[in-house]
């Protein structure tokens, strides 16, 4: 069992969604309260990771990190390291492969808010931002729960991107989906399918437990 | 109405048999059709061997690339290819003493040749420092196939190891899933060097973009490429005449220009 690639795999994926929690949450806003007619565009580039092969975005994010891109550069000049084969050029492939797994279940539990209830607390004063905080997020949490989870359980199941900008160190860039991979190159069977088995078990038993959270304690039912 | 549409459909079918029947008779004018799984490293080769061989040969061909391994591993499971060629001759002889392929169809074809090879903007002078450049001045990554189950993985870690810096670069190693994602690394300049295939860096789309070294052959051990017919291939004759092309002084002169070495006849 490959546990030090499982053990980056959940640090991979703890990290992408903070990552996705702290943008997909002012995204999701923006999408759902702009008057802006120009936001299909974004919804369409937020969404374009469900279509896109996976390779497609991994060969972009790797032309667009390494040195030879103006991005890059700027890291390199800034950091003093390359982003390609790193952990953190990892995270930023792996925050746009996930991006509409948060955004859009974020966005679909804002736009089900209540409107009345957000004009209300309008009405009695309180800002735009803490009404937010204070009337839609609360109303939100089971769509935050989905979009985290999915977050998640989409990142541990990453494979493309990964072995397009990975490069496979073992520690950093080898992540479980590598590692099982590389175990069935080798004809390692018994490796292959003792790994994915345990992938197997804790994707099933993070869905099962979601599902069963949002049925019971966390959220009343909505009328 | 509906007897209308059973009698036509009847119709259709005594057409469509006759017709079968009638392509089957005519042997001589029917196209053949190979599909073949191939290493990475043929990715540029193959394109110049299958023009080569549709001048002579009314035979399509479709062709899929991947690692060896991952196709050792479809074959296994008797994935709907024709003609297997390999980067190395372990998984063919694997595939033949399983009994998957046809009697007697083992053949070399090439052998594999390493090189050295970075970008033109890059600032190594490898090709006339060699391994040198690589120590002499300080590179993040030198790019690798995955040694654990690619042969130019294995090649470039011995041939390292020979020229006595596998200890040096080691830290720096990263590496791509097969031979031309290894390129893929170096060519994008996410790695200042690769170590790859001589028929990866002879393409016509890459000769020019960079500097090469090539690592001599004695330093690591000799590449050969083999090749083998499925037991279940759709068109055997259509297999072995692809294989008599490969084998055929037309097809060594391709796969010579094409950066492989040949197999003694």
């Amino acid at each position: 069992m490959d546990w030090i690639a499982l053990w980056l795999s959940v640090r991979l994926a703890a990290s992408t969604t903070l990552v996705l929690l702290a943008i997909g949450i002012p995204i999701a806003h923006w999408l759902v309260f702009s008057p802006r007619r120009w936001k299909v565009l974004v919804e369409a580039v937020v969404a374009l990771p469900l279509v896109l092969p996976p390779t497609v975005l991994g060969f972009y994010v790797l032309m667009a990190i390494g040195p030879f891109s103006p991005v890059g550069r700027a890291y390199v000049r800034l950091v003093g390291h390359g982003l390609p084969f790193t952990f953190e050029g990892l995270l930023i492939a792996s925050v746009l492969y996930s991006l509409p797994f948060a955004v859009q279940p974020f966005a679909a539990e804002f736009a089900s808010v209540d409107r009345r209830l957000i004009e209300a607390s309008w009405t009695l004063g309180v800002s735009r931002l803490a009404t937010f905080w204070r009337v839609v997020i609360p109303l939100s949490v089971r769509g935050l729960v989905t979009g985290i989870v999915l977050s998640f359980a989409h990142t541990l199941g990453e494979f493309g991107v990964v072995l397009m900008v990975g490069g496979n160190l073992p520690g950093v860039t080898r992540t479980v989906s590598i590692s099982i991979y590389d175990s069935v190159q080798s004809l390692d069977y018994a490796a292959a399918s003792r790994t994915s088995l345990l992938l197997l078990i804790v994707s099933f038993v993070i869905l099962v437990s979601t599902y069963s959270l949002q049925r019971t304690v966390w959220i009343k039912p909505r009328h | 109405m509906n007897v209308a549409r059973v009698v036509s459909s009847a119709a259709l079918l005594v057409a469509l048999a006759a017709g079968g029947c009638s392509a089957k008779r005519e042997t001589t004018a029917r196209r053949g059709h190979v599909r073949v799984a191939a290493a990475a490293d043929l990715n540029q080769a193959l394109v110049a061997v299958i023009a080569g061989f549709g001048a002579s040969h009314d035979v399509d061909v479709a062709v899929s690339y991947g690692s060896s391994g991952t196709f050792y591993a479809q074959l296994l499971n008797q994935a709907p290819f024709d003609l297997f060629l390999s980067a190395d001759l372990h998984y063919p002889n694997e595939l033949a003493s399983r009994g998957l392929t046809l009697p007697q169809s083992e053949f070399t074809y090439a052998v594999g040749r390493l090189v050295l090879w970075a970008p033109a903007a890059s600032p190594l002078a490898i090709d006339r420092d060699g391994f040198a450049a690589l120590t002499g001045t300080s590179i993040t990554h030198l790019a690798i196939a995955n040694p654990e189950h690619a042969p130019y993985g294995r090649a470039a870690v011995a041939a390292m190891q020979s020229a006595g810096i596998y200890d040096r670069l080691r830290p720096k190693l990263v590496f791509g899933e097969n031979v031309a994602q290894t390129m893929q690394f170096a060519q994008s300049g996410a790695a200042d060097a690769a170590i790859v295939a001589r028929s990866l860096t002879s393409a016509p789309t890459v000769k020019g973009t960079g500097r090469e070294f090539e690592i001599p052959p004695a330093s690591y051990p000799r590449m050969d490429q083999g090749g083998v017919i499925l037991r279940w291939a759709a068109d055997p004759d259509a297999a072995r005449a692809l294989r008599g092309f490969l084998l055929s002084a037309d097809g060594r002169a391709i796969l010579e220009r094409s950066g492989f070495a040949l197999p003694e006849r």
